[in-house]
C-alpha cells in the first residue's frame, strides 16, 4: 500500500492536517478522517450536490475534489456555518421556512446558498434556481427551499435580523419570527 | 346477521353466489360458517390458522388486523382483499 | 369516535408552524443519519453484485478474497439459514422469507443485474472493493425478460421453476411468471357498456421508476460477544428491520436491537432490508462491528423500484356524462419475486369514482428487474396515469367540462368502491370545488403551445400500531418517546398533538425516536400514517398524563379527582387553580414521576383524495415540456403543522412530475440498466419546476380526535395523468406512455403531423 500523504489545510477558519491516500475525496477525508460529517455522500459522482462545501469560497461537490488537492486552500463545510452558538440567517430561514423534511440535503444547499448570497445579494427565483440546479432535494419539491433562500437575502441585507416582509407563502400565512445574531 | 361478500375469484366454489349473511361474533365463527355453506373456501381464506398471506379482510369499511378475533357486529359487512400497505 | 366539539374546536398548537424540534441539528450538520453513525473498530463491508439480468449460479470460490490483505470475513447465502416457504407477518404485510432471503444474497439463480451474490468485510471500503473482484463466481447466463408484457407469454423464460398463479389463493397448476392474478367484479359490466352513449378505451404504459432517496441505504451491524445483534441503519421501520432479520438469521426478535438513525428519505424504499442481514452475518464471523453503505449505482440496481406498467382502462359513459361501466386490465411488474403493488393498483383504478359496474383484472408478474418496492401510494400512480387520462378524453368528447365531469360521478360517503367496500366520510368533491373556485383554474392561460391539465388521484392510507410514552418534567415540560422514525417532521407533529392535548406550547414537549427496546412496538413510517397513528398514541398518552396531574392536583387540594376539571393546560375546582407547569413542579411531593403511555391500533383507513391543476408548455421543435404553473389540492383531515403538509403535496407533486416527464430505468437487450446514477437517471432539479402552489382542504376525520387523515402519498398519484392532459391541450398530442420524454413526446408528436 502506498504510504499517505500529508496535506495542511484550512477548514473553518482552523489551520487542520491530516494523512491520506491519493485515492480519496475530500469528502471521504472530511467525513471518515476529519469526523466532518455534515457534507452527506448522495451519488459519489458530482451530480446530487449533498457533499457542497466551498473551497476558497467557491461551492464544490467534495466528492470530486481529491483530498491531496486542498494543501493550502481554505474550506468552509456546514460546521463552520453557525458563529458562536447562533444558527447563521441561512440556517435559521430554512428551519423557519420548513425548507427541510428529511433534512440529508439540506447541509448541501446551505452551503450553496452561502456561495450564492455571497457573491449576489439579491438574485431573482430564476437565479437562485439556476445556482442550486446542482443540489438535489427529492423531498421538498424546492419550492420551500427557494424562499428560504430569498428569506435569508432579505435577512442578511437586513443586517441579520429576520424582517416582518416574509415571502408569501401558498397559503398566505406568514412564518414565526425570530431574532437572529447579526452578521 | 353479517353480510359477506364473496370475492369473484372465490364464486367457483359457491355456484356464483356473490353474498351471503351469516352468523357470527368473530371473523373465525364467519370463517367457520362460510366454509359450512361452500367446503374448500377456508383454504383460500386461512393458512396456517391465520388469514392467508396477501389477504385482507376490510370489516364494515375498515380493514382489520386482528386477524380472526376481529369482532364481527350483527350487521356487519364483511370483504376479503388484497392487502395493501403504502410507502 | 370524535365528537363534534373537536371539529369546530379552535386550537392553540394544532394549525401552527413551530419550528421543528430536531432543526438546529438538521441544519448543521450535526444529525446522525445512518452513516455518520460511528463505532469504535468498524470494519466496511461491500456486495458483489450479478453482471447478469438472469443466471444460474454455478460456484462461488471465495478463496483469494478471503486471503486479501486487510479481509476480515467473506460471505454468501450459504451463511444464511434455509428458509424455504415460511411466511412472516412484518405488520404492513406479509413476506416470503425465502425470497426476501435470496433478494439480500442470492441463492441458487441471480434474477437481475444488481442481485447481490457476496459480501466481503475489511478494514476499509477501498480494500473491500478490491476483494469483491477476487470472488470467482461462475454462471450459466440466461434470456432475461423485462417488459411486463413479454414476461407473461407462454414461452416467456421462467424466474422460478415452483412458481404458479394464486387467484386470490387458489393456486394454478402450470409454472409461470403470473405470480398473483386478482378479479373484482360488480353489476353487470358487458350490458353496460353495451348500452353506453360513449365507449373509450386506451392502453397505457410506464416505465420503472425509482424512489430516488438523496441518502443511500446504510447499516452498521454489531454481533456482540454475548450473542445480541445491534443494529444501526437509516430505516423507515426499527422493528420491521427487527424482525426481518431475526427472521432471515433465524434467531429470536428479543436477540435484535435496531437503533434507527435519522434518515435522508424513504418513500417506501427503505421497509424491506438489503444490508442489515448481511452485516450482522458478517460482524458474527470477524467479532467487528460491520459498516455497509450502498453506491448510488447500487441503490438503483440492488433496492425496489417502483413497477413498470401496462394498463388498459375502457369507461362507458351516457351522452351527459354519466359514467355507467369502467373497465380494467393491468399488469405491473413485480421485479425478481413475487408480491408487487397489483392488488392496491386494481383497487385505486376506479377509487375516485362511482361506477355501478365495473369489472377490474390485475396481473402480478415476475420479471428480471430488481424486486419491487412501495414508493408513495404504490401502485396508484399507474393505475390513475391511465384512468384520468380516460377521464379527460371523455370531457372533451363529451363537451363536458372536466371538473364537471368528475363532480358528477364523484365518489362520496356511501359510494362502493369496485373491490367492494363502502367510503365513509371523504372529501373528494371538496377536493374539486376548491379546484374549481382556485385562482389557477380561474385565470386564463395564454400563449401558443400552453395548455392547462387536471387529474385527481387517491390513496388509502393506512392506521396500524404505534406506541408511546411520555414523562413529565418538573419544569413543565414533557418527554415524549415515539417509534416512528421522522422523515418529513413528524416528531413535531406528533409532539403538537401531546401538546394540543395537554394544553402547553410545542415547545415544551420534546420528541424523541427510541430504539426497538426503547418504546413498544410501531410500525413503519410511511403509508401516510405516522401523523395520524402516531398522533393518536399521543393524544391518548395526552389523556393518561390528564389524568393522573388531575389526580395530584385532587390530592394538593383535598378534594375529589372527578371535581377536577382541566381546560388548556389549567386544572381546576371550585374557585382553585393551578396551571400545568406549576403542578409539575409538585410533582415529587404528591406521589413521584407521572408518566402517560399509549399502544393504539387503529382499524381502517383514512382515505386521502387530491386534485391537481397544471399549465404546461411544449416547445414544437424539441419537444421539452415546461412545467409552468402547478397547484396541488388535496384533503388531509386537519393540517396538524401546515408546512410540513404543504411540503409533502409540493414533494409528491414534484416526484410526480419527475415520474411523468424523464424518469425512467432504461434497460439493453440483456436487460442490463443502463442509466443508474443521477446524471442519466433524471430526477427534478430546482430549475425543472416552478413554485408548486397548495390548497389544503380539511375533511374532518371522524376517526381520529384531531380530524387526520395523512398525507403524504396521495399527492403522488394524480401529476402524470395532470401533465399528460396539459400536454394534450398545448400540442394536440396525446400521451399514453411514461415517461413524456422529450424523445417520447417529438416522435409521438411527428407521428401524429404525418
Amino acid at each position: 500500500m502506498a504510504k499517505k500523504i500529508h496535506v495542511a489545510t484550512t477548514i473553518n477558519g482552523e489551520p487542520v492536517e491530516f494523512l491520506c491516500e491519493a485515492r480519496q475525496s475530500l469528502l471521504e477525508v472530511l467525513r471518515d478522517t476529519l469526523n466532518l460529517t455534515g457534507a452527506k455522500e448522495g451519488c459519489n459522482n458530482g451530480n446530487c450536490g449533498a457533499c457542497t462545501v466551498l473551497l476558497d469560497g467557491q461551492p464544490v461537490d467534495s466528492c470530486l475534489v481529491l483530498g491531496v488537492e486542498v494543501e493550502g486552500a481554505r474550506i468552509t463545510t456546514i460546521e463552520g456555518i453557525a458563529q458562536d452558538a447562533h444558527l447563521h440567517p441561512i440556517q435559521q430561514c430554512f428551519l423557519e421556512d420548513a425548507a427541510l423534511q428529511c433534512g440529508v440535503c439540506t447541509p448541501g444547499f446551505i452551503m450553496s446558498t452561502k456561495a450564492l448570497l455571497d457573491r449576489n445579494a439579491n438574485p431573482s427565483e430564476h437565479e437562485i434556481r439556476f445556482q442550486l440546479s446542482g443540489n438535489l432535494c427529492r423531498c421538498t419539491g424546492y419550492d420551500k427551499i427557494i424562499r428560504a433562500v430569498q428569506d435569508s437575502a432579505k435577512a442578511l441585507a437586513a443586517g441579520g435580523r429576520r424582517t416582518t416582509e416574509k415571502t408569501a407563502r401558498p397559503n398566505g400565512s406568514p412564518a414565526k419570527q425570530a431574532q437572529t445574531q447579526p452578521r | 346477521m353479517a353480510k359477506v361478500y364473496i370475492p369473484a375469484q372465490w364464486r367457483d366454489l359457491t355456484g356464483g353466489t356473490a353474498d351471503v349473511q351469516l352468523d357470527g361474533h368473530s371473523l373465525k365463527q364467519i370463517v367457520a360458517g362460510l366454509e359450512a355453506r361452500f367446503p374448500g373456501i377456508a383454504a383460500r381464506v386461512c393458512d396456517d390458522g391465520r388469514i392467508a398471506a396477501g389477504l385482507a379482510v376490510s370489516i364494515d369499511g375498515a380493514i382489520s388486523s386482528r386477524g380472526l378475533l376481529a369482532p364481527v357486529e350483527p350487521h356487519s359487512e364483511i370483504h376479503f382483499l388484497p392487502a395493501i400497505g403504502g410507502g | 369516535m370524535a365528537s363534534s366539539s373537536f371539529e369546530k374546536k379552535k386550537y392553540k398548537v394544532i394549525g401552527t408552524r413551530p419550528v421543528r424540534h430536531d432543526g438546529a441539528d438538521k441544519v448543521t450538520g450535526r444529525a446522525i443519519y445512518g452513516s455518520d453513525f460511528r463505532l469504535t473498530g468498524t470494519v466496511h463491508g461491500k456486495i458483489l453484485r450479478s453482471p447478469h439480468a438472469h443466471a444460474r449460479i454455478k460456484s462461488i470460490d471465495t478463496s483469494a478474497a478471503e486471503k486479501h490483505p486487510g479481509v476480515l470475513a467473506v460471505v454468501t447465502s450459504g451463511d444464511f439459514p434455509n428458509l424455504k416457504n415460511k411466511i412472516a407477518n412484518l405488520g404492513e404485510g406479509s413476506v416470503n422469507l425465502a425470497h426476501l432471503g435470496a433478494n439480500v444474497l442470492a441463492h441458487g439463480k441471480v434474477l437481475y443485474k444488481g442481485h447481490a451474490v457476496a459480501a466481503v468485510a475489511a478494514v476499509n471500503p477501498h480494500v473491500a472493493e478490491e476483494a469483491l473482484k477476487l470472488i470467482q463466481v461462475q454462471y450459466e447466463p440466461l434470456k432475461p425478460v423485462v417488459w411486463v408484457l413479454d414476461a407473461m407469454r407462454d414461452d416467456a423464460p421462467l424466474l422460478h421453476d415452483d412458481l404458479r398463479t394464486s387467484s386470490m389463493g387458489k393456486k394454478g397448476d402450470k409454472p409461470s411468471n403470473i405470480s398473483a392474478h386478482i378479479h373484482f367484479e360488480t353489476g353487470k359490466v358487458d350490458e353496460a357498456f353495451a348500452k353506453a352513449d360513449v365507449v373509450i378505451e386506451r392502453e397505457f404504459k410506464t416505465a420503472s421508476v425509482h424512489q430516488g432517496y438523496i441518502e443511500p441505504h446504510v447499516a452498521t451491524a454489531l454481533w456482540n460477544e454475548d450473542g445480541h445483534l445491534t443494529i444501526w441503519t437509516s430505516t423507515q421501520g426499527a422493528f420491521t428491520a427487527r424482525q426481518q432479520t431475526a427472521e432471515l438469521l433465524q434467531i429470536p426478535v428479543s436477540q435484535v436491537t435496531v437503533v434507527p438513525c435519522e434518515i435522508g428519505g424513504g418513500f417506501g424504499g427503505k421497509i424491506a432490508v438489503y444490508l442489515e442481514p448481511v452485516a450482522a452475518v458478517l460482524s458474527r464471523k470477524c467479532g467487528r462491528p460491520v459498516k455497509m453503505v450502498m453506491n448510488r449505482d447500487e441503490v438503483f440496481e440492488g433496492t425496489g423500484p417502483t413497477p413498470g406498467s401496462f394498463v388498459r382502462v375502457k369507461l362507458g359513459a351516457t351522452r351527459s356524462g354519466q359514467l355507467v361501466a369502467g373497465e380494467a386490465w393491468l399488469a405491473y411488474d413485480a421485479g425478481a419475486f413475487p408480491g408487487g403493488m397489483i392488488g392496491p393498483g386494481c383497487m385505486c383504478v376506479f377509487s375516485c369514482y362511482e361506477i355501478p359496474n365495473a369489472r377490474v383484472d390485475g396481473y402480478d408478474v415476475v420479471n428480471n428487474k430488481p424486486k419491487t418496492q412501495a414508493y408513495r401510494a404504490p401502485g396508484a400512480t399507474q393505475a390513475a396515469f391511465a384512468c384520468e387520462s380516460v377521464i379527460d378524453e371523455l370531457a372533451e368528447k363529451l363537451g363536458i367540462d372536466p371538473i364537471e365531469l368528475r363532480l358528477k360521478n364523484a365518489a362520496k360517503e356511501g359510494t362502493r368502491r369496485v373491490d367492494g367496500p363502502v367510503y365513509p366520510r371523504i372529501g373528494f368533491i371538496e377536493t374539486l370545488q376548491a379546484a374549481q373556485a382556485s385562482e389557477h383554474w380561474k385565470s386564463p392561460l395564454v400563449g401558443p403551445h400552453r395548455g392547462r391539465g387536471i387529474a385527481s388521484g387517491y390513496w388509502f392510507n393506512i392506521g396500524l400500531k404505534s406506541s408511546a410514552s411520555a414523562s413529565v418534567n418538573p419544569d413543565g415540560t414533557v418527554s415524549l418517546v415515539e417509534g416512528s422514525t421522522d422523515i418529513g417532521g413528524t416528531r413535531t407533529s406528533v409532539a403538537m398533538q401531546l401538546a394540543e392535548t395537554l394544553g402547553i406550547r410545542a415547545e415544551d414537549v420534546r420528541p424523541q425516536v427510541a430504539d426497538t427496546d426503547g418504546v413498544g412496538y410501531t410500525d413503519v413510517t410511511g403509508g401516510s400514517r405516522v401523523t395520524f397513528a402516531t398522533g393518536l398514541a399521543a393524544y391518548e398518552v395526552g389523556l393518561d398524563i390528564q389524568r393522573q396531574m388531575a389526580q395530584r392536583a385532587a390530592l394538593l387540594w383535598e378534594c375529589d379527582p372527578a371535581k377536577v376539571a382541566c381546560t388548556d393546560g389549567v386544572y381546576k375546582t371550585n374557585g382553585k387553580s393551578i396551571a400545568f407547569a406549576e403542578l409539575a413542579g409538585k410533582l415529587g411531593e404528591t406521589g413521584g414521576p407521572v408518566v402517560g403511555r399509549a399502544a393504539v391500533d387503529p382499524q381502517g383507513s383514512s382515505n386521502g383524495f387530491g386534485t391537481h391543476i397544471v399549465d404546461v408548455e411544449v416547445d414544437p421543435d424539441t419537444a421539452k415540456v415546461t412545467i409552468l404553473r402547478y397547484t396541488a389540492i388535496q384533503d388531509v383531515g386537519k393540517a396538524i403543522h401546515p408546512s410540513y403538509v404543504e411540503g409533502q403535496m409540493q414533494g409528491g407533486a414534484v416526484q410526480g412530475i419527475g415520474w411523468a416527464l424523464n424518469e425512467e430505468y432504461v434497460f439493453d437487450e440483456q436487460g442490463r440498466m443502463q442509466n443508474p446514477n443521477y446524471l442519466d437517471y433524471r430526477m427534478p432539479t430546482a430549475l425543472d419546476v416552478p413554485m408548486i402552489d397548495t390548497i389544503i382542504v380539511e375533511v374532518f376525520n371522524p376517526a381520529h380526535p384531531y380530524g387526520v387523515r395523512g398525507v403524504g402519498e396521495t399527492p403522488i398519484v394524480a401529476p402524470p395523468a395532470a401533465i399528460a392532459n396539459a400536454i394534450y391541450r398545448a400540442s394536440g398530442t396525446r400521451m399514453r406512455e411514461l415517461p413524456m420524454s422529450p424523445p417520447r413526446l417529438w416522435a409521438a408528436m411527428t407521428e401524429k403531423k404525418s
